[in-house]
């Protein structure tokens, strides 16, 4: 497309984007970082762009793809290779905590902020995307270049991993 | 625990939005029957809902989106100043160009007009028709140049018509008389009037240049311009006998 066109496209997803760069990083400087390498990638490659594709998930995936390569991202990526991407029955299976004793009595949504910002990352960018985001398991799929059966059992993975870190969050509290 | 078919992930693709309308359906049936699966579906929501507080939870510094905004809307701006450069230079070289033009044809008139005037004083027949009479040297120019003028009553003046030729200014021709007053010969030009074609001549007042004195008035459509090495007031006089006869 015309790279006229970009600003006008692209700039509308900044304030997402920094957000989504800042919860993968976990701080101001590499998320700018990430930001403004991912806005100089997408100008660079929007004349293949095709128009009428979707742009969001366009830049979420330049940016995720960044990401993975910068320094941050390959430190992530290194703690996750062994526990991944097992069967998905294993993630049917699995039910870690009882309903009960997590979220219905806590409405603080700080602790569930500290508790995504503490479950691994290749967990929080799914979650992210979907909860945050609100994109479809298909776009999700595009951004992560992962099949969409596999997108739906880290999904799941990740949201029981979410459910643990809350809960060990909140018996720390009760112990205090 | 589980005592019913749905998992985990059918769960969550129903409260994304990701079912079918007729197993959506369907599982909200189930939902509402099984309080396993609703007591599940009630803390997802919860998480759900306090997740949404992670949108917009980090926010970039204006200076940052200032910087990106840079970034990203230069090439445009700068295939902008590609052509306001070019643009302007383009304009200033039009307006060098006209300025030019215009001087040198404001510095050409006078000088064109004291050469006539001085080769028809250096010539051994300065005129193609040779007349003291106004109603022969008239006629003689009708049919030479397109357009006519009067010449004034001299009788009683101390100004003798010599006769006239055609000469041409800026390419344009014109009638050129030659009047005389105590052995000084006169130049009397008469133009179709155009821009430009005064040049650096003002109208009105009787000028003096170099040697000459000048004077240029013009009437609706005609130029006239005065030249002779007489004084001041004889060029004034002559003019206005000529300003009456072209009233």
């Amino acid at each position: 497309m015309d790279p006229e066109f970009f600003e006008q496209l692209a700039m509308p997803l900044f304030d997402s984007l920094y957000n989504f760069a800042h919860w993968l990083t976990g701080n101001r400087v590499d998320a700018e970082d990430l930001v403004q390498e991912t806005y100089a990638k997408a100008l660079k490659g929007f004349k293949s762009f095709q128009d009428g594709t979707n742009l969001r998930a366009w830049m979420f995936r330049i940016l995720r793809n960044t990401f993975l390569t910068s320094r941050t991202g390959l430190m992530a990526r290194n703690t996750l290779s062994f526990e991944e991407e097992s069967e998905e029955a294993e993630v049917r299976s699995a039910q870690v905590v009882t309903p009960e004793s997590v979220l219905l009595r806590n409405e603080n949504q700080q602790m569930v902020l500290d508790a995504l910002a503490a479950v691994p990352v290749h967990y929080r960018e799914i979650i992210l995307l979907c909860e945050v985001e609100e994109l479809s398991y298909r776009e999700i799929a595009e951004v992560l270049s992962l099949p969409i059966g596999t997108v739906m059992s880290r999904l799941s993975r990740a949201r029981n991993s979410l459910r643990q870190m809350l809960a060990a969050k909140q018996s720390a509290r009760a112990t205090v | 625990m589980k005592n019913c078919d749905w998992d985990a992930i059918t769960l969550a693709q129903y409260l994304d939005g990701e079912l079918a309308p007729d197993q959506a359906s369907r599982m909200e049936q189930h939902i509402s029957d099984c309080p396993h699966c609703s007591a599940e579906v009630s803390v997802l929501v919860s998480m759900k809902r306090s997740l949404r507080a992670a949108d917009r939870h980090f926010t970039p510094t204006a200076e940052f989106r200032r910087k990106i905004q840079q970034q990203v809307s230069r090439p445009q701006s700068k295939w902008n100043m590609r052509f306001v450069w070019a643009f302007a230079m383009l304009a200033v070289v039009l307006i060098l160009s006209i300025v030019w033009l215009v001087r040198s044809r404001r510095v050409d008139t006078f000088s064109e007009v004291a050469d006539l005037h001085v080769s028809t004083l250096a010539s051994t027949n300065p005129v193609d028709v040779i007349s003291t009479d106004r109603h022969t040297v008239k006629p003689w120019f009708q049919g030479r140049i397109p357009f006519s003028f009067n010449l004034p009553e001299l009788a009683g003046t101390e100004f003798t018509l010599l006769g006239g030729r055609v000469v041409y200014l800026h390419q344009q021709p014109g009638a050129q008389l030659i009047f005389t007053v105590r052995q000084h010969k006169i130049s009397v030009l008469i133009y179709r009037e155009s821009a430009g074609l005064a040049g650096d001549l003002t109208d009105g007042n009787v000028e003096r240049r170099h040697a000459f004195n000048v004077a240029a008035w013009k009437t609706q459509d005609l130029r006239f311009i005065v030249i002779g090495d007489v004084d001041v007031d004889e060029i004034r006089k002559l003019t206005q006998l000529i300003q009456i006869a072209n009233k």
